[in-house]
């Protein structure tokens, strides 16, 4: 609910900006679905799971919502990708102050052999789009 | 001087290869010592033809080397960092990437990296930033590696290194490899795999640890210039202290990228070797690729662009598993770092804490020398030859064993070097003795070369004593010496004596001498030698001699 009223807010924000024509605001790019190809890709690397249409649909929503961002002109504009770009970066001493909890950090885990974390014999990858049972088949 | 040929895609450099000296045969790599490495015929004019003898092939090698730094904690967490400790106990929360759990940047890290991309003559990024790069894997618990991929701390330096070009090992030629950069990034933990039960076994101590990746440009051309390249870095690392760069404990490793092309031709697919465990497998699986690749072509087939383990046992390289396809990292700003800032002595600022400063003209001023220029000062200062430098640089602690001995002892520095490679580093390496475990310490060897230098035992003598003085049992070379009676005769009288008594008596062979056969000397000399038990300075008999029978000789040239 809280993502539909923030659509609107935006939507209320570009109808000014389009009044300025000859900016030199970007258009939106042609709406496109998003392709099996890239989905399946996705599902692989990210281990995400659309599990149905509705899934794939928040998908297209969610991109056509950030897609807006392509009205403003960032020409010469250089992106920022963290609102910590003016925050000094702290600088630690190199000195020994954690560690030595193995207990503690193994109480979480579901097997343990000696204190190594047990886990399963390197990855096991997503089988291949036509040899799982997934939705995405049929697209 | 050939012109050098970068990686980009699409680029159009041409490779130019060096015009050799036509020395073909198999050249000794310097390092480690008595190892042969495949000839890089690049190098000789020729370029491996492979077996139908048609269009030569250029091989191109490129390294990325990534050397774990030498600090107390690890880069972003203060657990800490040390080589076989109990598994995951030396493991944060941030390592185990627990929810709510922050990097902080350890400033030590950061100084190693500045060291070391001056070091490389690099340029410092006065801003670098950090980022994310994804996959998973058992022993990577975050699910993704914090690294520099956009903007790392150190870019395009270069390093010089050398490699001897005939199997005497008596000369020497440098090379370039550039450097293209140094990031920042965290090590992953540790998998053991245990295929009996089916599982992986994680330990997270190493999860963390700051390291150094290296890479390095395709800029050469066999085994033996990577293994050169890497020995030099290695150098260089141990002598910053930036890192102790153990490759036997997985502090310096090495991937390398191996591809094959006929010159003029656009570059070949490449594959990325890893899995190599020390320098001298390096050589081996680069030349074992370069190798595979050109059968491989030459009959036909194709080169996938993959990742291949080298098999130390077999020699040879086996596609990886667990590698399948080509990984898309979905690089990505780490959103909890802002940019790292440098300053040098211009931009410093004024009132910040000077902890949280990082000044890299500071750091400069304090390098110490590095393995080049040491070794320039040895060759200057005791006029020893460039191969002789590195040698002694190869080895831990040889530089300082010479310069004690020569600091202790009469013999000219360049009659020293002898006794210190040829005979102390053989027995040293026949017995895999490091220097601090030579049984024969440099005051010991330099009393021994005093007595040698006085002329109070000859030099075949000296060498019996050393044989003695390896067994480590306490005795002076001087103690030695008298035990086994080596001491040189110095009455000269008597010495006349003996050498009069022998040319009594070998008629025939004095006759032989007289009528020219001045090789038959050397029978007289033996045979003083033999009257004097070995005691005689056989310059000095065969002055004698010589005198004696009234007749001159060529003067062998001394060395």
């Amino acid at each position: 609910m809280r993502a539909l009223a923030l659509a609107r807010w935006v939507r209320a924000w570009r109808v000014p900006a389009r009044g300025h024509s000859g900016h030199g605001a970007h258009r939106p790019p042609p709406q496109q679905k998003v392709s099996v190809e890239v989905l399946d890709h996705l599902e692989h690397l990210a281990l995400v799971d659309f599990r149905d249409s509705e899934g794939v649909e928040r998908l297209q929503k969610a991109i056509e919502f950030a897609d807006q961002l392509h009205e403003v002109n960032t020409d010469g504009v250089e992106p920022m990708d963290s609102v910590l770009e003016d925050r000094c970066l702290y600088l630690r001493e190199d000195d020994v102050t954690e560690g030595n909890c193995t207990k503690e950090l193994l109480q979480n885990a579901r097997e343990k052999v000696e204190e190594y974390f047990v886990a399963p014999p390197g990855n096991i990858p997503l089988p291949k789009l036509e040899e799982r049972d997934t939705f995405l088949q049929g697209s | 001087m050939a012109a050098m040929a970068a990686r980009a895609c699409g680029g159009a450099w041409r490779r130019g290869w060096q015009h050799g000296r036509g020395v073909p045969g198999p050249a000794l790599s310097p390092f480690p010592r008595g190892q042969r490495a495949v000839a890089c015929n690049a190098r000789v004019g020729a370029v491996p033809a492979g077996k139908s003898g048609l269009a030569p092939w250029v091989p191109v090698v490129g390294l990325e080397i990534h050397a774990q730094i030498s600090s107390n904690s690890k880069l972003f967490s203060g657990s800490q960092v040390q080589f076989a400790a109990p598994p995951n106990s030396l493991v944060s929360f941030f390592d185990a990437s627990l929810p709510g759990t922050l990097p902080v940047l350890n400033r030590r890290c950061v100084e190693a990296a500045v060291m070391t991309g001056l070091a490389l003559k690099c340029s410092i990024n006065k801003k670098s930033l950090f980022d994310r790069k994804h996959y998973f894997y058992a022993d990577l618990p975050a699910g993704y590696q914090i690294t520099q991929q956009r903007v790392p701390i150190a870019v395009s330096g270069s390093l010089s290194y050398s490699l001897c070009i005939d199997s005497k090992m008596s000369q020497m030629v440098t090379k370039t490899v550039r450097i293209k950069q140094i990031q920042l990034e965290q090590d992953s933990g540790k998998s053991l795999h245990d295929d009996t039960r089916s599982q992986t076994l994680v330990d997270l101590n190493r999860a963390g640890v700051g390291l150094m990746e290296v890479v390095m440009e395709p800029d050469m051309c066999c085994g033996e210039e990577a293994a050169a390249a890497v020995r030099e870095l290695q150098l260089i690392l141990q002598t910053l202290g930036s890192s102790q760069a153990v490759m036997a404990e997985g502090q310096l490793r090495v991937d390398a990228n191996v591809s094959v092309h006929h010159p003029g031709e656009p570059y070949g697919v490449r594959t990325e070797v890893k899995n190599i465990n020390s320098i001298r497998f390096l050589a081996k699986a680069v030349d074992y690729e370069i190798q595979r690749q050109i059968e491989e072509l030459e009959n036909g087939g194709t080169i996938l662009n993959e990742t291949r383990a080298f098999d130390s046992k077999l020699g040879c390289t086996v596609p990886m598993r667990d590698k399948e396809g080509k990984q898309d990292y979905r690089f990505m700003p780490e959103p909890n770092l802002p940019p790292l800032i440098l300053y040098d002595a211009k931009s410093l600022p004024a009132n910040m804490n000077h902890q949280q400063v990082i000044n890299i003209d500071w750091i400069h001023e304090r390098l110490p020398d590095l393995p080049s220029v040491k070794r320039e000062k040895l060759v200057e200062q005791y006029g020893i030859l460039p191969e002789h430098s590195f040698a002694l640089l190869n080895e831990d602690g040889l530089a300082e064993f010479y310069e004690n001995v020569v600091k202790q002892t009469r013999m000219k520095p360049k009659r020293v070097i002898g006794w210190v490679l040829n005979n102390l580093l053989s027995y040293l390496k026949q017995h895999s003795l490091t220097v601090k475990e030579s049984p024969v310490s440099s005051f010991l060897l330099a009393d021994l070369l005093n007595l040698l230098e006085k002329k109070e035992i000859s030099s075949t003598a000296a060498k019996q004593v050393l044989a003695e003085l390896w067994k480590g049992e306490g005795k002076t070379p001087l103690e030695i010496v008298k035990e086994q009676k080596l001491q040189l005769l110095q009455d000269q009288k008597e010495l006349e004596q003996i050498c009069q008594a022998v040319i009594d008596r070998q008629e025939n062979e004095v006759m032989a001498i007289k009528a020219g056969n001045l090789k038959v000397l050397n029978k007289l000399i033996g045979l003083v030698q033999r009257e004097t038990q070995g005691r005689s300075n056989p310059v000095l008999v065969k002055q004698l001699l010589e005198k004696k029978l009234e007749v001159a000789t060529r003067e062998k040239p001394h060395k």
